[in-house]
């Protein structure tokens, strides 16, 4: 049992690379790994409401699966949302905000950072 | 130490991939052990260059097949990934053998230390 922690740190027009980083977030808590998701700079587009459908790809619909397989710990970067203009009330999934400051002790809290 | 190496970047990536075989090479020369080598995103792409592309003289081509010759290393391309990109599910190139995430989190939990070389999401 080890703690993994996924950094999102790009927007969602990364495509691909979001989807599959979920397919390994998913088999991390599928095998029953505690998994905590930390949404930095960029990565918080990644979870905001209301993202132009006609602009591919949508990642949104993608995270709610993360639910169904028992991910709660969802973190997103406080400076990083207010450097965007962002709220946590804009976002599409429950989220804690963390400060800069914190960010450093929650990485070497983790044996596994991807 | 054993290492578990994830390797996100493709051949034509600018540092990433180079890094990560640089740094298998040496844990390996001193004595370290490497679980695997799993290649996702673009890096899936090191897994079919059939040919070895002619290096400008300021850079070294990973040379992932001889380091697994050599070590014994398990270099897992993920089939998943490749199929996205639209590279063929079998006949990888000499050396690595395709595989899942099934692996990959193995891998992660064998190991003492997990290194992810090039950009994730």
């Amino acid at each position: 049992m080890k703690k993994f922690l996924f950094v999102m740190r790009h927007p969602p027009q990364a495509g691909l690379r979001v989807r599959e980083t979920l397919d390994l977030i998913l088999t991390t808590a599928a095998f029953d790994q505690p998994v905590t998701l930390l949404f930095l700079d960029d990565g918080v587009y990644q979870l905001q409401r209301d993202q132009n459908p006609s602009e591919p790809p949508q990642v949104a619909p993608l995270f709610a699966a993360l639910e169904l397989y028992g991910v709660e710990h969802i973190l997103v970067e406080a400076e990083s949302l207010a450097e965007r203009g962002l709220t946590l009330a804009d976002l599409i999934l429950p989220a804690a905000s963390i400060p800069r400051t914190a960010i450093a002790a929650l990485i070497s809290g983790h044996e596994v950072v991807v | 130490m054993r290492y578990a190496i994830q390797v996100n970047a493709g051949p034509g990536a600018a540092q990433a991939a180079q890094s990560a075989y640089q740094f298998s090479k040496a844990a390996l020369a001193e004595g370290h052990e490497i679980v695997r080598v799993f290649f996702y995103h673009e890096g899936v792409y090191h897994g079919y260059a059939k040919t070895r592309p002619s290096a400008p003289e300021d850079r070294i081509v990973p040379d992932w097949a001889g380091l697994a010759a050599q070590h014994a290393v398990d270099l897992v391309l993920c089939v998943a990934a490749a199929q996205r990109r639209g590279l063929p599910e079998h006949d990888p190139a000499l050396g690595f053998r395709m595989g899942g995430l099934g692996q990959w989190l193995e891998a992660c939990l064998m190991a003492d230390r997990v290194l992810v070389f090039g950009d994730g999401a």
